[in-house]
């Protein structure tokens, strides 16, 4: 239960209307309970016709019958307005927080490192932010009401069955404590069934999954039939399981019918009997059997309050800990905040760098100086840390090894912010938003500037494409809107990357899936608009990078050659095997 | 774009050919729903007598101070209240079990269904859509077939039920009280209207919320990279805010429904009370119709509210039945000829005559090739990417119809045979490696019963997988995937050339693996090809100078054409495409050979 206390700053923010909707409660209870009351006095009035001892005035009587009959629905019209009342107090307040806690949520989630996101998996991080906020919220809004709707019912209600018949109510009262009981044993079974026919669907999920992706197999070797049983087998073990959870929920409405018709027959029959007696008015048992109405349903709801707090206490307790997770990498005290710009000077100084503190060093004692407005490429097989090395430049990763200082400052002393704004990183994966193509291409830039999105769409070599999409550049992208290929997806995130127009621009393999005749182009566009910065280039093509000042090659995480094209090719090493393949790679493209 | 927004159709409210559809699966179990009709008949009769009973225990037993008499209904009320739980329980059961049975018989069809499509079905389909169809959709079938059809029924006996015991008593007072009835079906469908409309808002602002969390924990770096998350989360605290809106907008509709449904119900209290009274007063009722009407007045409002639920059950049925039943209707699938040839005593001879193959119409993949495997002959495929090379096994095993051209297997064409007895004949093996949730044994034998156990072990030792599995905590009964062993990549090769060969086909096709293993494994996986050729056609796409070099003949493949054919010396004499592939992906395992 503690981490629920957690939720209190919460309430606090909404606490006058959180107050009032108590009060609403409470006043709506109170005229409600009113209405027994009057059917007892009409009820009662009427009794008098057939009493045999005393005359009855038959006009008197039928103005007390009038008068409780306009009297039950004054009542029922002011405990039904507070109820509406309280609905648009509690139940709005529990929006209001949800909303408060998603907001903190993602303020925070914001804020979290790359390595976050590397080891939770975006199904995982959404299953906090909608299932758990959810659950929270349950307890915030109807939980809530209903505890204090139900404790005042059964204070007001009790109360007032006491002062009519001390006996009556405690024998009456007597079935309820053991509905409350059932409805928490049996929603909590209930729960827990409900939790293994989620586990066997997922498994039957995976099931379909898993013969839909081996297709290839299964109909290779002709085991379509066998996929066909073990689908089938799943599916009945699921019934099984469905079947186990309805064995116990069917039980939940007639036991409810049973517990409840309980206490009206107790009422008809002691009750009955008292009047036989002659110690209970008639009218007394019709108020006790609608009051037994009321007491009902705020039982019910007793048992079912006391799992939605369970549920909302555990999904507290996950959310607690996504929200106590570190930022990791921002600002500190080393921060010097007299650094406003960059120029784009990028020293590596004994860099070593692993992922995590027991894995393999990906990167090991890297030693580099990338000179303000050169052109440097790295090149090397997959996985040699190549983008390692870009990303450690953008401090998405902090290294523990080394050090890398640009014009000169260790870049965990540059606020992250310059360092990020001054950094045009165009990372390997092309993501784009689902937004209209300016949009992304002006998604770095504060302004919303036509020219800017052209000029850069055309130092890309994206220009030529745009003019066949439907709408230009407000051609939607992504699900909503026009697939781009993988060769514009690239243009477009370098684009995006341009026109920050960062000191230090950063291409991760950005060039793959672009024809080497735009590559050129682009490239040449490039050296024009952006000579006098620092430009890193990682490729697995050498006609990206023959024309850099300097080309590295990484192997198993180390600088093994260095120099120029025709030095590195001279050389003979890793660097001219690839030169030469691509050279044959070429000739066979061009056999028809 | 049109198949992304399949899963946003909201779908009409009812269609009856849907419906009859639906409906032909409730047939097979239609004594089941006869059977809760009669029994829902009893036990909705079994409410409404309860108060009826008061009645009579107030007018004649009370008031006549007959205490015997109080009893014998006190008697009467307990049976009933028993007697209508468990006919309930039970109703509820096999309700359910039906809606239940349903449900496996259309998901279990329509897997079944599935898995016959053809290749192509599932190229253009992304798979977590037909996943979906199976799991989901399904489901959200569930509640109209387990509660709907019946509880319909439920719910009109019931109000049939108080009407016949309100009109037996008073039909004057049944009017008075009904006189609100009106009132109430209208606001409920209004509401109803009202609910249904703000909550199509709310899932919809719902939706832009998940997917704009989706979308940016997936980019979040590139967030980051920009430094946009303040703009983020403006933009987040908009969509944020535009879900609780809708979400506040909808608490207006309860908030001032339930609250009129009660003052609605106390109306109908207050009207009896009046009318009833007077009539009480003339002598014409009796107290105890009175009571018994107040306590009918809450029992007829909860059906008639809940009728109207019933529509919403209808809709979201009716919008996921037509997802299902497309897929029902989509027949992609290579059809098995009507009297297929029989296969007697397979030699195992593949002939390709002038074979033109297309996946896209027009654009060929495969142009005019031709060529002959005899008995028992390797043959190795060699070509750069997209040179046709993986068509080829794709249109021998009939995944994929060609366009013109025939395919000759021991001189029948293929598109004669039972499409499963030729697959039965062709073993593949893939690339990339699928292994089963399961043991290490089941993938091996795919759950065949004619692979015993024996063969299975023999099939690891022949491949030179025995070692490592026998290694592993449970051997060949250690679990792979998810829960158990990791295996390595070259493991994993091991263990699908075992798959092979426990099934000796007469045909074997081998897609060699690119994907670089350490030089152990690399060794027990060139030892292992060779005995897995040895005796048998095989086809193989090859990535290794030791498979060329023992395979009887090569073809080169060059943009869907066969440009040469021969032996690897033939070729490289030659000095033209197949040299130059040599050198691009062949001759650094010679230098590695060598060193």
């Amino acid at each position: 239960m503690g981490s629920l206390l957690q939720l209190n700053k919460y309430l606090f923010r909404y606490k006058t209307k959180l107050v009032l909707g108590i009060s609403f409660i409470l006043v709506s209870n109170a005229a409600g309970v009113l209405i027994p009351l009057f059917i007892k006095d009409a009820i009662d009035g009427l009794r008098t016709v057939f009493s045999n001892i005393t005359v009855y005035d038959s006009a008197k009587v039928y103005d007390i019958v009038l008068n409780n009959g306009i009297l039950i629905f004054i009542a029922a019209v002011v405990s039904g307005f507070f109820r509406f009342l309280i609905r648009q107090t509690i139940i709005v307040v529990s929006r209001e927080i949800e909303y408060d806690i998603r907001q903190d949520f993602w303020t925070h989630i914001q804020r979290l490192p790359l390595r976050f996101f590397q080891n939770n998996s975006t199904g995982n991080i959404m299953a906090h932010a909608t299932n758990d906020i959810g659950a929270v919220r349950m307890y915030v809004g109807p939980a809530v009401m209903y505890s204090i709707d139900t404790i005042s019912t059964f204070i007001i209600v009790i109360a007032l069955m006491i002062t009519i018949n001390i006996p009556l109510t405690i024998y009456t009262l007597l079935p309820l404590p053991i509905l409350s009981f059932f409805v928490y044993k049996l929603s909590k079974r209930i729960h827990k069934k409900f939790t293994l026919i989620q586990e066997k669907f997922s498994e039957l999920t995976t099931k379909a999954q898993e013969s839909f992706s081996g297709i290839r197999v299964i109909k290779s070797y002709v085991k379509e039939q066998n996929e066909v049983d073990a689908f089938n087998k799943l599916s009945n073990e699921y019934l099984i399981r469905n079947m186990d959870k309805v064995k116990i929920q069917a039980l939940f409405m007639p036991l409810l019918y049973l517990i409840a018709g309980t206490s009206v027959i107790i009422v008809i029959i002691l009750g009955g009997s008292m009047v036989i007696n002659g110690t209970l008015s008639l009218g007394e048992i019709t108020a006790f059997v609608v009051f037994l109405g009321y007491l009902i349903w705020p039982t019910i709801a007793f048992g079912w309050v006391a799992n939605i707090i369970q549920q909302a206490d555990a999904s507290m307790k996950r959310l607690d800990k996504i929200m106590n997770e570190k930022y990791e990498i921002e600002d500190s005290a080393k921060t010097d905040f007299s650094i406003t710009d960059i120029n784009g000077e990028i020293e590596f100084e004994n860099v070593s760098f692993k992922y995590n503190d027991g894995s393999d060093y990906v990167l090991r004692n890297i030693n580099l100086k990338i000179p303000c407005g050169s052109t440097i490429a790295i090149i090397g097989h997959t996985g040699e840390g190549k983008s390692t090395m870009v990303n450690l430049i953008a401090r998405l990763y902090d290294i523990k090894e080394g050090t890398i200082k640009i014009d000169g400052n260790p870049i965990n002393t540059i606020p992250l912010k310059i360092l990020r704004k001054s950094i045009g990183l165009v990372p390997q994966e092309t993501f784009l938003f689902s937004e209209t193509l300016a949009n992304n291409i002006l998604y770095g830039v504060n302004q919303k500037d036509k020219e800017l999105v052209k000029k850069y769409s055309s130092v890309a070599m994206l220009d030529k494409d745009v003019d066949d999409f439907p709408n230009g550049y407000d051609t939607m992208i992504g699900e909503r809107g026009i697939t781009l290929s993988g060769g514009q997806k690239q243009r477009t995130c370098l684009a995006r990357a341009l026109a920050v127009e960062p000191r230090v621009l950063i291409l991760d393999d950005s060039f793959s899936a672009i024809d080497t005749g735009t590559e050129e182009g682009i490239l040449k566009n490039l050296s024009s608009y952006f000579a006098g910065r620092t430009s890193i280039l990682i490729s697995h093509r050498i006609s990206t990078i023959r024309n850099a000042d300097k080309i590295i090659v990484l192997d198993k995480g180390r600088i093994v050659e260095e120099g120029l094209h025709d030095e590195l090719v001279a050389l003979g090493g890793i660097y001219a095997d690839i030169h030469l393949k691509q050279l044959l790679e070429e000739e066979l493209e061009e056999i028809n | 774009m049109t198949e992304n927004r399949e899963d946003e159709i909201l779908g009409k409210a009812y269609d009856s050919n849907l419906m009859k559809r639906l409906l032909s699966y409730v047939k097979p179990y239609a004594r089941y729903v006869v059977f809760a009709i009669l029994l829902n008949i009893v036990v909705a009769a079994l409410g409404p007598v309860r108060p009826y009973l008061t009645k009579i225990a107030i007018d004649d037993y009370i008031v006549e101070s007959n205490f015997n008499g109080l009893l014998l209904i006190g008697l009467l009320l307990v049976a009933s209240l028993i007697f209508q739980a468990v006919i309930q329980y039970f109703l509820t059961y096999y309700t359910q079990l039906m809606g239940q049975k349903i449900i496996y018989d259309l998901r279990t069809k329509l897997f079944n269904h599935i898995q016959k499509l053809a290749l192509r079905f599932f190229d253009r389909t992304p798979i977590g859509r037909t996943v979906t169809r199976v799991t989901n959709d399904i489901e959200s079938l569930n509640e109209l077939f387990s509660s709907g059809i019946v509880m319909v029924f439920s719910d009109i006996f019931i109000i049939l039920w108080i009407l016949v015991f309100m009109f037996f008593m008073s039909w004057e007072l049944s009017l008075v009280a009904l006189s609100v009835l009106p009132v109430l079906v209208y606001a409920t469908f209004l509401f109803r209207r009202k609910v249904r409309d703000a909550y199509r808002d709310v899932r919809k602002h719902l939706a832009r919320l998940n997917s704009y969390m989706q979308e940016h924990i997936g980019g979040m770096n590139v967030v980051q990279i920009f430094t946009k998350e303040n703009e983020e989360l403006q933009k987040f605290s908009k969509i944020n805010t535009d879900h609780k809106q809708a979400n506040i907008n909808s608490i207006f509709y309860y908030a001032v429904f339930y609250p009129f449904v009660e003052i609605l119900s106390s109306a109908a209290v207050a009207l009896i009370i009046w009318y009833g009274g007077g009539n009480v007063i003339q002598g014409t009722l009796t107290i105890g119709v009175l009571f018994a009407f107040i306590q009918y007045t809450e029992m007829f409002f909860r059906p008639v509210r809940d009728l109207s639920e019933k529509y919403n059950i209808m809709q979201t049925a009716m919008a996921s039945s037509e997802r299902i039943f497309k897929l029902f209707d989509d027949n992609t699938m290579i059809q098995n000829p009507e009297h297929p040839e029989r296969l007697n005593k397979v030699k195992g001879k593949i002939e390709f005559q002038n074979v033109w193959f297309a996946y896209n119409p027009e654009e060929y993949v495969l142009k005019d090739v031709s060529f002959k495997i005899n008995p028992g002959e390797t043959v190795a495929i060699v070509g750069h990417t997209g040179a046709g090379k993986t068509s080829i096994i794709n249109i021998l095993t009939r995944f994929y119809d060609i366009q013109k051209g025939s395919i000759l297997f021991d001189g029948l064409n293929i598109a004669a045979l039972d499409k499963r007895e030729l697959r039965k004949h062709i073993s593949i093996v893939l690339q990339d490696v699928y292994l089963f949730a399961g043991t290490i044994k089941t993938n091996i034998s795919l759950n065949s019963p004619d692979i015993s156990e024996e063969r299975i072990v023999e099939a690891a030792r022949t491949v030179g997988a025995y070692d490592f599995i026998s290694k592993l905590s449970d051997g060949f009964d250690s679990e792979v995937k998810e829960k158990g062993a990791t295996l390595s990549v070259g493991q994993k090769q091991l263990i699908s050339f075992a798959r092979a060969l426990a099934y000796d086909p007469k045909i074997l096709i081998l897609d060699e693996a690119t994907s670089s293993v350490d030089t152990e494994t690399e060794k027990l996986i060139q030892q292992a090809i060779l005995k897995l050729l040895k005796g048998r056609t095989s086809i193989v796409i090859a990535h290794r100078l030791s498979t060329i070099q023992n395979s009887d003949k090569i073809i080169v493949m060059h943009k869907g054409e066969i440009k040469e054919m021969g032996t690897h010396r033939e070729l490289l004499a030659k000095r033209d495409i197949y040299f130059k592939l040599y050198q691009l992906q062949y001759k650094d395992q010679e230098i590695t050979k060598t060193a």
